[in-house]
């Protein structure tokens, strides 16, 4: 019912209010179950890291030295910004502002793209130092993890483009942001899985 | 500024901001050890929560979706500190 479309603004008014308060599931729910799965192995990859971090504590406290943690800070904030600017976006349209939709979802891309310039930059510092995923087992940690994330920001930016080119015909409006709403949570998803891999691989020691 | 923060979206990602910055400073400070990972892995808790919450809009999903992320927060936090705990730093 909260998928129809509306015309009058008193029904807009209505289905806006039934949907933030009732209980009910952001999005496509076939997509949560492969949120939660992504985010069950990502949990896996993380305790792996630390049973092989516990292994070789020495080794990788000082491997974690040649990380550049300014870079890391930066896209942190790049995730977290791009995650606002979507959410708002979510926002907006079920307010029916269509040009703020836009703009967010443009935002939203902009920081992803600067994500991942700012990671190829953070590897190919590395790389010309010499260092690669077979340098020792904290950099092949390193690597594997921060390439299947990198991967998950690069479906998500192809996901958040095709929300915008649907956002550019008008396609989310009050009680129709369901498809909006389900990219929202998997780029919500990249943003939180960013939040422990930043502490893991370049704060904890 | 009081009408940017009336917002929990705003709030939200400003509370993000400065938690990354605690996180960030807490290490350039050069805290190690136990109290500082408990710190740097709670402050991530406190994110992850902040995002599930009010970027995913959990706060108003049915209470099985919501248990099942508020669940692997903890866990994966408590996991991490555990084995950091357990593991024998020099």
């Amino acid at each position: 019912m909260l998928q129809e479309p509306d015309s009058g603004g008193t029904v807009t008014a209505k289905l806006n209010t039934r949907s933030l308060s009732a209980s009910r599931i952001p999005g496509d729910k076939d997509v949560w179950f492969l949120i939660i799965a992504e985010m069950m192995m990502f949990g896996v990859f993380f305790v792996t890291y630390m049973v092989y971090r516990a292994k070789e504590v020495e080794l990788f406290n000082a491997s974690q030295l040649a990380l550049n943690r300014n870079l890391a800070l930066l896209n942190t904030l790049f995730l977290v910004t791009s995650s606002w600017a979507v959410a708002q976006a979510v926002t907006a349209a079920r307010q029916d502002r269509l040009i703020a939709v836009r703009g967010y979802l443009l935002t939203a891309i902009s920081l992803a793209v600067a994500f991942m310039a700012a990671k190829c930059l953070e590897y190919s510092i590395e790389f010309e130092r010499g260092i690669t995923a077979t340098t020792n087992m904290f950099f092949m940690f390193y690597f594997c993890l921060t390439l299947i994330h990198m991967l998950h920001v690069i479906v998500g930016t192809v996901i958040l483009s095709v929300v915008w080119m649907n956002a550019r015909r008008g396609a989310y409006r009050p009680g129709r942001t369901e498809g909006l709403e389900t990219a929202a949570s998997y780029w919500h998803m990249v943003d939180l899985l960013w939040i422990f891999l930043f502490p893991l691989l370049y704060l904890l020691r | 500024m009081v009408s940017f923060l009336r917002s929990r979206i705003h709030c939200t990602w400003l509370l993000l901001v400065l938690a990354t910055g605690a996180t960030f400073g807490l290490r350039a400070e050069g805290a190690v050890g136990l109290g500082a990972a408990a710190a740097t892995l709670g402050i991530a808790y406190a994110k992850g929560r902040l995002v599930i919450l009010n970027f995913m809009e959990l706060r108003h999903a049915p209470l099985w979706l919501r248990l099942i992320l508020e669940v692997w927060l903890l866990a994966v936090s408590a996991t991490i500190l555990t084995i950091y705990g357990v593991s024998r730093h020099p």
